[in-house]
C-alpha cells in the first residue's frame, strides 16, 4: 500500500487522535471538578486589566493603582496544611457553654452558617431540647463538636483525614477525606454532617483558598463539622458563635492560660467550673470532650421562651422530647 | 495425557457443550442478567451525577443497604472456606465433586462484595488515599489488608484446584473446543503433565492453601465486624462481634453452597455425581451451624435485652415493636434458625428439594439480619434526633440502591456464568472411579448405599 499523501486526511488516524482528545477532555473536566478549574489565581498581580482604583499611601498622597495589581488577601489567613495539622503552639483551646442562660435564640447556628456558607439545613452547631428523664426539667442544649482529648472519629479515619492537633482541636482536611463516614458512625454526638451532593456556592466561595482551619469552601462527598474558628483565633478574635450570642451562653479560651470569655465577661476556667459545677456531656463515654457545660440552675430564662417566635418547622423537632418513656 | 475415569469422561461429556460454544438460551440469560446490570449501572450513575440524595442514605443513617449487601456478599464467600478448605484438610472424600461450585462462590462473591463498599464512599476518586495515607489503627485499613489477602488467596486456592482439569480440556479429543480456548488452557494448565513431581507440587500447595484459608477466613469476617464493634454505639459494641459474624458467614455460605448444588443438579442433570447425600452431609454441617447461630444470637438479644442502659434498650424496643423492628426481627429468627433446624432434623424433610427452598429462606433471613444489623443502630444514635425531615429521621430504600443490589446480584450470577464456561462445575480430576460405581448403579435403576468404610 503505497503511504498516503501528507495532504490526504487519513481517516482512522483521525478518529483515533478525536476520540484521544475527547477522552482526555472529558478526563480533565471530569478531574477539575465543577468550578475549581475556573478559579483564577487570586495571587495573581502581574496582569493589568486597566481598571484603576483610588488608595491612601502610608505618606497621606492619593494614588492610582491598576487592579491588575492588587492581591486578594481573604478575611483570615489561610495557613499551609502542614501548619493546619500542627495547631497553633501553646494553647490549649476549651469552651464552656453556660446552660442557665440559653433560651434558644439561635443567632449561634445562623452565625456559623453565615460564616461558614452554609445552607439553612446544615447545622455545623445544633440547640438540642434535652431532658434527661421523665422529672427532670427539659433545657436549651447548643451542642459543638466537643473536640475530644480522645477522640472516637480520630481512631477510626483510615486516611488520616481527621486528626487532632496540639492546641487540642479536631479538624478535617477535606482535601484527604474519602468519604466513607466511618467518623460519622463513630461519633456518639452526631456532631458531624455530610455533603451529600454537590454543595451550591457562588463562584467566590468556590474560590477561596481551602485549609483545614476554615473550612470553606464545602465539597462534595466529604464530612464536615465545627472547627471552633481556628483561622480567627490566629486573628486574635473569638469564634462567630460567641460573639453572636446575645446572652453569653459560649466562653471561649485556653486551659493553658486557665482562661475563658464570652466577650463581656473573662473569667478564670477553673473557678468557674467550679463555682459553677461544671460537667462534661457523656463522661463515662471517655472521649474527653473539651467542652464544659454548666448546669441549668437559676435560669435567666424559663424552657418556654426558646418555643416562642420560632418557626413551625423548627417547633416540630422538639414535639417528642418529653415523651419518650 | 491424563487418565479420566469413566465417571471423569461422563462429566467432560455432560459440560461439553457449555465449554464449546454458547447456545441460544445461554444468551437469553446472559441478556437477562446484563439487563439487570444495565439497571444498576444507570442507577450508579445517577449517584456519580445527581450525587449520594439519590440513595437513602443521609446525616444519621450513614450506612445503609449497601453495607448490608457488603457484609452479606462476603458473609456467603465462606462457602469455599468451609468446604474446599476445612473438609480438605479433614481429607473427607464426599466434598470433591462440589468443591468447584465452592471455591467459585468464594472468590465471585469476594470480589462483587467490595464494590458495594465503594458505592457507598463519597470519594471515588481518592481511593488512592487508602494506600497512600493507610492509617494502621482504622478497622477499614484492617479491612482492605484482610479482604485483598483474602482474593488472592481464594483465586490461587481455585486456580491449584483446577490445573489438572485444564491440562484435561487442553488434551481432551472429545472437546471441540475454538482454537484460541484451547490455547487458553495450555496457557493455563502450566505444562502439567502429570508427573509425580507435578502431582506432589499441586498435592503440597493445596494443602497449605487449605491450612492458610481458614485462619485467612476467620481474620476477614472478624476484621469486618469489628468495623461496627469498634464503635460506642448498642447494637455494635459487642465483645462477641467477631466470633458471631464469622459463625454466620459460614452459615449462610453453606446454604448459598446447597441452593447453587440444587440449581446446577437440576439444570445439568448431575444426579449421578451430586447426590443426595451430599446435600444430607451438608444439611447435617448447617444443623449445627444454625444451632451455633441461634445460641450466639439468644445469647446477644437476651443480654441486651435484660439490661438496664438507656441506648441499649431504645435499640432493643425497636425489635419487638411490631410497628417497627418487630416483623423483620421475628422473620430474621424464625425463617434464619428455626426452619433451617426443623427441616434437616427432620428425616421426610430432609430431601434436596425441601432442603434448597429452607437455605433460600434462610439466605434471604441472613441478609435480613444484616440490615438489622446496619440500621436501626444507626437509627438510634445516643442525642435523640431531632428533625422534621423524615428522611434524616428513618431510613428507606430507594430504587437506586435497589437497582444497583439487583446488579450485583445479577453480576454474581454472570460471573457464574461465564466460568462455567471456562470449566466444568464438577472436576473432572477429581471424579474417581467410586464415583463409577454410583453410575452404575443409578443407571442400573438401584438405590446407592453407602458403604460402611466412608
Amino acid at each position: 500500500m503505497e503511504p498516503n499523501d501528507n495532504n490526504e486526511l487519513n481517516p482512522r488516524r483521525d478518529f483515533l487522535k478525536s476520540t484521544a482528545l475527547g477522552i482526555a477532555a472529558t478526563a480533565a473536566v471530569a478531574a477539575c471538578g465543577s468550578a475549581s478549574c475556573s478559579c483564577k489565581k487570586p495571587t495573581d498581580t502581574s496582569g493589568e486589566t486597566g481598571e484603576k482604583v483610588t488608595l491612601l499611601s502610608p505618606d497621606g498622597e492619593l494614588v492610582q493603582v491598576d487592579t491588575g495589581h492588587l492581591k486578594y488577601v481573604p478575611k483570615n489567613v489561610v495557613v499551609s496544611k502542614e501548619e493546619a495539622r500542627q495547631g497553633i503552639p501553646g494553647r490549649k483551646f476549651v469552651m464552656v457553654i453556660d446552660l442557665a442562660r440559653c433560651k434558644n435564640a439561635r443567632k449561634c447556628v445562623t452565625a456559623c452558617q453565615k460564616m461558614h456558607h452554609l445552607p439553612e439545613e446544615k447545622e455545623w452547631l445544633q440547640v438540642r431540647l434535652m431532658q434527661d428523664s421523665e422529672d427532670a426539667a427539659p433545657y436549651w442544649f447548643p451542642k459543638t463538636c466537643f473536640h475530644c482529648d480522645n477522640p472516637p472519629c480520630v481512631k477510626v479515619c483510615p486516611v488520616d483525614a481527621t486528626f487532632k492537633r496540639q492546641d487540642g482541636l479536631v479538624l478535617i482536611d477535606t482535601d484527604r477525606c474519602i468519604g466513607c463516614k466511618f467518623c460519622m458512625a463513630a461519633c456518639p454526638y452526631s456532631t458531624r454532617v455530610f455533603n451529600w451532593s454537590e454543595p451550591e456556592l457562588p463562584e467566590e466561595i468556590m474560590c477561596l483558598p481551602y485549609s483545614p482551619e476554615t473550612s470553606v469552601p464545602s465539597k462534595v462527598g466529604t464530612v464536615e463539622k465545627c472547627d471552633f474558628c481556628p483561622d480567627m483565633a490566629r486573628a486574635g478574635e473569638l469564634p462567630d458563635c460567641v460573639k453572636a450570642c446575645p446572652n453569653g451562653v459560649f466562653y471561649f479560651g485556653d486551659q493553658n492560660e486557665d482562661v475563658v470569655t464570652n466577650g463581656d465577661e473573662t473569667v478564670k476556667f477553673s473557678d468557674i467550673i467550679r463555682d459553677r459545677g461544671g460537667y462534661r456531656f457523656a463522661e463515662e463515654l471517655g472521649t474527653e470532650p473539651r467542652v464544659w457545660y454548666l448546669p441549668p440552675r437559676d435560669r435567666l430564662f424559663p424552657v418556654e421562651r426558646g418555643l416562642e417566635n420560632l418557626p413551625d418547622e423548627l417547633k416540630e423537632r422538639y414535639k417528642n422530647v418529653g415523651k419518650e418513656g | 495425557m491424563l487418565k479420566i475415569s469413566h465417571a471423569g469422561n461422563e462429566v467432560l461429556k455432560t459440560f461439553a457443550p457449555l465449554l464449546e460454544r454458547t447456545r441460544t438460551r445461554e444468551w437469553i440469560w446472559i441478556l437477562f442478567l446484563l439487563a439487570i446490570i444495565g439497571w444498576g449501572l444507570y442507577g450508579l450513575y445517577l449517584q456519580i451525577t445527581v450525587g449520594h440524595t439519590v440513595t437513602g442514605m443521609r446525616d444519621n443513617v450513614v450506612w445503609g443497604i449497601y453495607i448490608a449487601n457488603f457484609i452479606f456478599f462476603i458473609g456467603i464467600s465462606y462457602a469455599g472456606a468451609v468446604i474446599s478448605g476445612f473438609l480438605h484438610l479433614l481429607k473427607v472424600e464426599w466434598r470433591k465433586p462440589i468443591i468447584r461450585i465452592a471455591e467459585l462462590i468464594t472468590v465471585i462473591a469476594t470480589l462483587i462484595g467490595p464494590l458495594f463498599i465503594l458505592l457507598c464512599v463519597g470519594r471515588l476518586d481518592r481511593l488512592h488515599h487508602l494506600v497512600l495515607y493507610a492509617r494502621l489503627q482504622s478497622p477499614i485499613t484492617w479491612d482492605v489488608l484482610a479482604i485483598s489477602t483474602y482474593l488472592v488467596g481464594g483465586l490461587i486456592f481455585l486456580y491449584l484446584a483446577t490445573i489438572k482439569d485444564f491440562a484435561i480440556y487442553r488434551d481432551s479429543t472429545t472437546l471441540k473446543l475454538s482454537k484460541w480456548k484451547r490455547k487458553l488452557f495450555a496457557i493455563l494448565a502450566l505444562n502439567y503433565r502429570d508427573t509425580e513431581g507435578q502431582k506432589r507440587r499441586i498435592a503440597v500447595s493445596s494443602n497449605l492453601m487449605a491450612i492458610m484459608i481458614i485462619p485467612l477466613a476467620i481474620i476477614v469476617h472478624s476484621v469486618l465486624s469489628w468495623i461496627f464493634g469498634m464503635t460506642l454505639r448498642p447494637g455494635w459494641h459487642s465483645t462477641i462481634f467477631g466470633p458471631y459474624f464469622v459463625l454466620a458467614a459460614i452459615y449462610s455460605g453453606t446454604g448459598v453452597l446447597i441452593i447453587a448444588m440444587w440449581i446446577f443438579r437440576k439444570r445439568y442433570k448431575l444426579e449421578a455425581f451430586i447426590l443426595d447425600k451430599h446435600f444430607h452431609y451438608l444439611g447435617y454441617i448447617m444443623l449445627v451451624l444454625a444451632a451455633g447461630y441461634g445460641y450466639f444470637t439468644f445469647s446477644e438479644y437476651l443480654t441486651d435485652w435484660y439490661g438496664s442502659e438507656k441506648w441499649i434498650s431504645q435499640l432493643i424496643h425497636k425489635f419487638f415493636d411490631w410497628d417497627q423492628y418487630g416483623a423483620l426481627f421475628l422473620f430474621t429468627n424464625v425463617g434464619g434458625i428455626v426452619l433451617p433446624i426443623i427441616v434437616v432434623a427432620v428425616p421426610q424433610l430432609r430431601k434436596p428439594g425441601i432442603l434448597a427452598i429452607a437455605s433460600a429462606i434462610m439466605v434471604l433471613a441472613m441478609w435480613v439480619k444484616r440490615y438489622l444489623i446496619v440500621v436501626p443502630t444507626l437509627e438510634t444514635p445516643l442525642l435523640p434526633i431531632e428533625d422534621i425531615r423524615p428522611e434524616y429521621i428513618k431510613y428507606s430504600i430507594t430504587w437506586v440502591e435497589w437497582s444497583l443490589t439487583f446488579g450485583g446480584v445479577a453480576s454474581f450470577l454472570l460471573f457464574f456464568t461465564i466460568a462455567a464456561k471456562f470449566m466444568t462445575l464438577i472436576p473432572v480430576s477429581e471424579v474417581t472411579d467410586k464415583e463409577d460405581e454410583k453410575i452404575n448403579q443409578i443407571e442400573h435403576g438401584k438405590e446407592y448405599t453407602i458403604p460402611a468404610h466412608e
